[in-house]
């Protein structure tokens, strides 16, 4: 064990755990930040996404010691109000069935929509091929995505 | 370590509120109780009334509070699994109370006997309880219109409620159910014959699209499913299982184990025979889960591997191909002559069909949260669960323990698909919680869950067919070869089938042919196999309309016209054998027929590489009917590109956006099941074990247009969680025969070419 001081969501926080302790662990067991998900722990469902300095990452591949200063951002620090276009559009839409992947799902839709204010399908389909939905509500994911983009656009209305 | 208490999970269910409404709902006694349904009701419609300690809140049943402070409370006592039934099932008693839905508050039931039966398996929980959940709303609704009526005393039948109030237009008073809630709780509960029911036409909730209930949370991060439970002073724990199932340890490096770092115990659990019950394992308990995690890798166990050690799926295949040549060792159906009649064909087809094991793979792993008080021998239990009572009852015979020393709370399920209809996580956690001095979470790693799930059973069907000189379907034949495993009953050792892995007669198109031969054997295995969504119905349906196909494409029919020909002119055609059950073929006839219209069925022109596949089946109770259209490119690459689904689900959609979103998720995962996931097995194992080697659907594959059409017909309304998930592989692979003229005859597609010129 050792202690490692992580930049979580704006907050420097401790934890004492080993350095081979994936930051997936240290959140939800450490931290109480159990909205990022364990789904494979081998970067092959993305359901533990998370953002590092701005970039979608795979939390259960990044060990705590590699971390240093930068910053990491949760689902739970994605939005105080939890207004992020894409929290209120997949609520808008009723995106989720179990919604197990849902937090990951919409942290790489949140990486991507900081580069590409109105993506692509094709866009979409690069950026959010790593994230597997079992309830295969792939529909829905890429109508939100789209939704939240026009709502970031000052578009309000609600969408069909 | 930071030590906040994540209380979200626990605290919703003890909250003091909460409590309160549980020790209503436990006032079923001392003569309080009314039974006010008709007979063939079940329990769960009694209504329990409140008493004088809830002070002025209104609890005229264990499932409903309306509040004084204007708050409405509905349990939802199912199981949420990604079906929506946490939304879907409290709109219907909304619905007949008259309430705002905006002032309704949803809160999970434990499993508790108030709530009558509490299961989210075969798409039951809406058919068993939408009738009762509208008289529930409906009486309550009566019971707050006569408190109205007292109060301004005036006849209840001048009164009317709507937006969670009561009103009185002829004098234009108002009053909320907050303001009655302490009167409604006084009145006695009305007599049957004076709750009356809503005209659906009047319907406002129902039927429309509302976004499920816990999607705040789910956005947010709340903790809400089983992996988020967490409890002062918890433990965490692994269990690792013989890779052959049902292996025993013989030893194990316990003393090495217990040394490593954030190591509080390791020790052996001898288990029991069940499959599916508890698997003797090593269980490691730490104060993290990555301390368990890591320790586990370092486990050195020698097992004992058991008869199931030399088993493989090549090797089954073999047996399978040499059990074809003979005949079944269960006749499920004999009617006619088909050997006669195959002489007599026109036309005689031949094929064999196969399909492989596959996993659940729900996102979220197995896990389990259980926590043993050894001063009062009992046991709380926090599950991600299908079928509470089921890992109830399990714990009680393992442990030894009586029923009512169990307590379980019903935690949100990240995706179920029948894997949750199983207890084996939940036993374990409470095996390994009993030999541990506080409260366990048991994770199962994502190996785990893929090697050690209670899998859809692979499958060999071969058959033959015969058409007549008129184009019709004159024989039918198929020895279907499949799995069972050997278990003691009565004393006596027998080979049981695997769930999925047995056929009735009477499936489709069984009851309806002159000559027909149905036979099965089964291949003894050591394999787990469970509920898998949809079971049997998920590979019957690709089977036999694949190979409908094909006997149509023989006679030289259209694919659609020789279908409603086998279906007949008969509105239902009766059950037949033990597991019959009646089929309406009228209403498969009218979605059949919807389905092709909707999709201009015969009348598209599709150029080489592309075309349009139909398919029907019926199960949990639905009828459904679907078309696919299809690309595939001359290399093979296959694009789903639109699916019309036709449904008879009954007279109401519960919820419209649940509803479409169960047939854009069934059609989804009907085309990533088609094409992608397998498992082999090789020594007694399950090979693959992660993402990377068993591939499902993700988003590039998901651009399929899915057309969902709910017809509105006047039989019962039923589920939507399976039913429309069995037509899309059949419907595909006929869709891309006529693309390409090349016929799929195994699952995963991977295993066939599909490249044309």
């Amino acid at each position: 064990m050792s202690k490692h001081t992580l930049n979580i969501n704006g907050q420097l926080q401790a934890v004492d755990v080993a350095p081979d302790t994936p930051l997936l662990w240290a959140l939800r067991d450490s931290l109480n930040l159990v909205g990022t998900k364990y789904g494979c722990g081998v970067g092959q469902c993305g359901s533990c996404t998370v953002h590092v300095n701005g970039s979608a990452v795979r939390s259960c591949m990044v060990p705590v010691s590699a971390l240093g200063k930068q910053k990491v951002t949760t689902i739970e620090g994605l939005d105080a109000k939890v207004t992020h276009p894409l929290q209120t559009a997949w609520q808008e839409l009723d995106v989720p069935q179990c919604g197990y992947c849902q937090a990951g799902q919409i942290m790489s839709a949140a990486a991507l929509l900081r580069d590409k204010p109105n993506p692509t399908d094709a866009d979409i389909d690069a950026a959010m091929g790593g994230n597997l939905c079992r309830c295969a509500a792939y529909i829905r994911i890429r109508a939100g995505i789209h939704r939240a983009a026009e709502l970031a656009n000052g578009k309000k209305k609600v969408a069909k | 370590m930071n030590k906040q208490i994540n209380s979200e999970v626990p605290a919703e269910v003890s909250s003091p509120a909460r409590r309160d409404f549980l020790r209503m709902s436990a006032f079923t006694g001392g003569g309080l109780v009314l039974a006010y349904l008709g007979a063939g009701d079940s329990a769960l419609a009694q209504i329990s009334k409140p008493v004088a300690s809830t002070g002025a809140d209104f609890v005229p049943h264990a499932l409903i509070r309306v509040g004084s402070d204007g708050t409405v409370t509905l349990v939802s006592k199912q199981p949420e699994i990604g079906q929506g039934i946490k939304t879907s099932l409290p709109m219907v008693i909304a619905e007949e109370l008259e309430v705002n839905w905006k002032d309704v508050r949803i809160v999970q039931g434990d499993l508790n006997p108030a709530y009558g039966s509490q299961g989210a398996g075969g798409s039951t929980s809406t058919p068993t309880n939408y009738n009762e959940f509208r008289r529930l709303g409906a009486t309550a609704r009566t019971m707050l219109l006569s408190a109205a009526a007292q109060t301004w005393d005036v006849p209840a039948s001048e009164c009317h409620a709507a937006e969670s109030a009561v009103h009185h237009a002829a004098s234009n008073r108002k009053l909320t159910y907050a303001a009655l809630a302490a009167k409604a709780a006084s009145l006695p509960l009305p007599d049957a014959k004076g709750v009356k029911l809503k005209d659906p036409a009047q319907f406002k909730l129902l039927g429309t699209r509302i976004g499920g209930v816990d999607n705040p949370s789910i956005v947010s991060g709340k903790p809400l499913f089983g992996i988020d439970v967490k409890l002062p002073g918890m433990l965490y724990a692994v269990y690792e299982k013989c890779p052959v199932f049902g292996g025993k340890v013989v030893s194990a490096n316990l003393d090495h184990i217990k040394t490593l770092p954030g190591v509080k115990d390791a020790f052996v659990i001898e288990g029991t025979d069940n499959l599916r019950g508890l698997m003797p394992g090593v269980a490691i308990i730490a104060e993290t889960t990555w301390a368990a995690f890591s320790a586990r890798k370092q486990l050195d166990i020698k097992w004992d591997e058991g008869k199931g050690a030399n088993e493989s799926w090549a090797g089954f295949a073999d047996q399978a191909k040499k059990l074809s040549t003979q005949s079944g060792t269960t006749t499920l159906r004999k009617d006619g002559d088909v050997a006669a009649a195959m002489g007599k064909a026109a036309k005689t087809v031949e094929a064999a069909y196969t399909y492989a094991f596959i996993s659940h793979a729900s996102m979220e792993p197995q896990n389990c949260t259980a926590a043993y008080n050894a001063k009062d021998s009992s046991l709380e239990i926090w599950a991600p669960t299908q079928l509470p009572e089921s890992g109830q009852n399990l714990v009680a015979e393992v442990l030894a323990m009586p029923k009512d020393k169990i307590k379980l709370h019903i935690i949100r399920s990240g995706g179920g698909f029948g894997r949750r209809l199983s207890s084996d996580f939940i036993v374990e956690a409470a095996a390994i919680a009993k030999r541990v001095n506080a409260p366990v979470k048991l994770t199962w790693s994502r190996e785990d869950d893929m090697r050690h799930d209670h899998f859809r059973a692979g499958g060999f069907h071969f058959l033959r067919g015969a058409v007549d000189d008129k184009g019709k379907l004159s024989a039918w034949h198929n020895h279907f070869v499949s799995f069972g495993n050997k278990v003691t009953r009565d004393g006596k050792p027998q080979l049981q089938a695997g769930s999925g892995a047995s056929l009735s007669g009477d499936e489709f198109p069984g009851r309806w042919l002159d000559n027909c031969l149905l036979e099965q054997t089964l291949m003894e295995c050591n394999i787990p196999m469970g509920p898998w969504r949809a079971p049997g119905s998920n590979v019957f349906a690709w089977v036999f309309h694949s190979f409908i196909d094909e006997l149509a494409h023989a006679a030289g029919r259209d694919p659609l016209q020789f279908r409603l020909d086998i279906l007949g002119d008969k509105e239902i055609v009766p059950g037949t054998g033990e597991r019959g059950q009646p089929y309406h073929v009228g209403r498969m006839k009218r979605v059949l027929q919807e389905a092709a219209a909707k999709a201009d069925w015969g009348k598209k022109k599709f150029p080489r590489g592309q075309g349009q596949g139909i398919a029907f089946h019926f199960s949990h109770r639905g009828y459904i009917a679907e078309v696919a259209e299809v690309t595939v490119s001359k290399q093979g690459e296959l694009k789903v590109d639109r699916v019309v689904v036709v449904t008879d689900i009954g007279s109401q959609i519960v919820n419209l956006s649940g509803a479409e979103h169960q047939v854009q998720g069934s059609v989804l995962d009907g085309i990533s099941t088609l094409m992608y996931p397998e498992l082999d097995i090789q020594r007694g194992r399950v090979v693959q074990g992660n993402f990377n080697e068993y591939s499902l659907l993700r988003i590039k594959d998901g651009y399929t247009k899915v057309e969902a059409h709910f017809l509105k017909t006047d039989f019962p309304v039923t589920g939507l969680g399976e039913p429309a998930f069995p037509p899309v592989a059949p419907a595909i692979c006929n869709a891309i025969f006529a693309a390409t003229g090349k016929r799929v005859r195994q699952l995963p597609l991977t295993h066939t070419d599909l490249s044309w010129s």
